[in-house]
């Protein structure tokens, strides 16, 4: 998992803060000291990131191999992205993965973390320990694994044959009708087990008075959950989105591992893909920057209306 | 707590939970016993010999010094700027305070694909692409951007009176951060570095745009090409997957609150 996956949540509950929190003003006089201790900081900052994104909405303006003169391209290359079918594909394919690296896994995370609620589970962290896992191990790793689950004679068309299942049995990165929902079902495996600890940490926050109120209620599991968890849990559900929506949109490890060129009949390039390919394999940098940048407009978009949906008042 | 659980509701709950386990930990556990397995097709036996194999001829020593030089060196880097700025942030008051600090969180929303092709043409230009720089400034700046917003978290939220005392008793700032802060800010430093370390080993579309040299691959990405290679055989594939992965989950499996809390509650929070 990467930096910017982590965080993007980070930036809008910090700014939150900063604003609903005016005690967290510093104390002390005023020092200019101050930005000695920042110089570092903001220079490397500017230089390697800062500098590179406003260049990157400079070049998406232009037509440019990499190599020669660019010429002025304007919008087209933004344009471009709804007018090729290629680039727009990938943003459809992120739609997909949506659905398994975010709706899924949070369905789950909700139904698991109730159920474990309800009884004081023995050897938690044991279990917290092995569900978070899939999120410190390299993606390329993780590509390696499945795709070895995946093949041919791997156990998962093993385990089909075993139910008598022979026939659908087959190599499902090669078959360009199950190749994106394979790499989707990855995208499951890894942020389930995220979502999961997340919710677990929310639902251990309700107090247990509001859960003996619906009991002396009579209320059933499902009560319990749609009056008192569902309410509670709006912000965890609103981080867990952001974190698992924005993974999805910036998939590139996994694909570029698992299906080599865009998958079988390009069923699996992914925007992300799109910007390498176009950079560095098709001499389309200008659209690449563009790609690159609606990138970036879509995750800070993405960030901001689930905080404003989920976030806000608690 | 719940009181009233039926036997069978927790006998239903503990099962569910052990299926979600099984399948959270079954792909590692298979690649780990792949890795073990005989590269000859059906001969049986436990061949630890595969990762020393892997090592030398899958080049994975190269490759994990590599990410080992790359990874250390982001750590300290960012991490020492995080704290310097996290502190002014956290504690002093300056012109443009607030601007430079929005600024630094828009960091925390760019990702990698939208930065890499002009930092590709520019270390290009001054003829940093194939050099360590290459690989570890960029990944500085990104991991600055958290470090900073995290650290500034910890010095506003702990330290006020800390420092207020600490300058009647007639401490400069920088004795303040040095001797007063430094050493209660010791938790939250560590889970910075554990997820600066995490993200920068395994960081994969940096390296394969900056580094063309073999010498220069980083694990992922010498594990990418190792899969590229024909003559590699699955248990040596898998035995290198192993050793790529194998320095996080260990970080992980003893410091594993502070991935936790860095990675949720840090979010959650607000």
């Amino acid at each position: 998992m990467s930096r910017t996956l982590t965080t993007s949540t980070t930036s809008s509950t910090a700014t939150r803060r900063n604003k609903a929190a005016p005690s967290t003003t510093p104390p002390g006089e005023p020092r200019r000291v101050g930005y000695l201790y920042l110089l570092p900081a903001l220079l490397v900052y500017g230089v390697f990131l800062l500098f590179p994104l406003l260049h990157s909405g400079w070049l998406s303006l232009y037509e440019w191999d990499g190599l020669s003169v660019g010429t002025w391209a304007g919008l087209d290359n933004y344009v471009g992205i709804f007018t090729e079918e290629g680039a727009l594909a990938s943003f459809g394919h992120v739609g997909v993965l949506v659905v398994f690296f975010a709706v899924i896994p949070v369905c789950i995370g909700l139904v698991l973390a109730t159920a474990l609620h309800r009884i004081r589970v023995r050897g938690l962290p044991f279990f917290r320990t092995s569900l978070f896992l899939p999120q410190v191990i390299a993606m390329v790793v993780v590509a390696v694994a499945w795709q070895q689950i995946y093949a041919p004679d791997g156990a998962l068309n093993e385990a089909l044959r075993f139910i008598g299942l022979d026939g659908i049995t087959r190599t499902w990165l090669g078959d360009s009708g199950t190749a994106l929902f394979a790499v989707g079902a990855v995208g499951t495996w890894v942020q389930t087990g995220l979502v999961v600890v997340l919710m677990l940490g929310g639902i251990g926050k309700i107090s247990d008075e509001l859960f003996d109120a619906a009991r002396l209620d009579g209320a059933g599991v499902v009560w319990e959950f749609r009056a008192v968890i569902l309410p509670a849990l709006r912000k965890e559900i609103g981080v867990a989105l952001t974190l698992t929506v924005i993974a999805a949109l910036r998939t590139f490890d996994l694909v570029y591992m698992m299906t080599p060129q865009g998958g079988p009949g390009g069923s699996t390039t992914v925007p992300s893909y799109e910007v390498y390919y176009q950079a560095f394999r098709a001499g389309e940098v200008g659209s690449a920057a563009a790609i690159g940048v609606v990138i970036t407009l879509l995750a800070f978009g993405i960030t901001f209306l689930i905080t404003r949906i989920t976030g806000r008042e608690r | 707590m719940a009181a009233k659980v039926s036997r069978g509701e927790r006998l239903g709950t503990y099962t569910v939970l052990a299926i979600f386990t099984a399948f959270a930990l079954y792909p590692m556990l298979a690649i780990f016993g792949t890795a073990l397995r005989s590269e000859v097709a059906g001969e049986g036996g436990v061949h630890w010999d595969n990762f020393a194999k892997a090592w030398t001829v899958g080049r994975f020593g190269s490759y994990l010094g590599n990410s080992l030089v790359v990874s250390v060196s982001v750590v300290v880097l960012a991490t020492v700027f995080s704290v310097l700025a996290g502190y002014a942030f956290g504690t002093m008051r300056f012109r443009g305070r607030e601007i430079l600090f929005y600024l630094m969180l828009l960091g925390l929303t760019v990702p990698t694909e939208a930065v890499v092709v002009p930092l590709y043409y520019n270390m290009r230009d001054v003829g940093l692409t194939d050099t360590y720089a290459a690989l570890i400034l960029p990944q500085v700046a990104q991991s600055v951007a958290f470090g900073t917003f995290w650290m500034r978290a910890f010095f506003s939220s702990t330290s006020r009176g800390l420092v207020e005392a600490a300058r009647l008793d007639g401490a400069n700032h920088w004795q303040t951060l040095w001797r007063v802060l430094l050493p209660i800010a010791r938790p939250a430093m560590v889970t910075l570095i554990v997820l600066v370390f995490m993200w920068t080993w395994n960081e994969f579309m940096l390296a394969l745009v900056m580094v063309t040299d073999e010498s220069l691959r980083t694990a992922p990405l010498g594990l990418r090409f190792f899969s590229d290679r024909a003559t590699t055989s699955v248990p040596l594939l898998a035995a290198g997957s192993v050793l790529v992965a194998l320095p996080v989950v260990l970080v992980y499996l003893f410091l594993q609150r502070h991935f936790i809390r860095g990675m949720l509650e840090g979010s959650v929070k607000g």
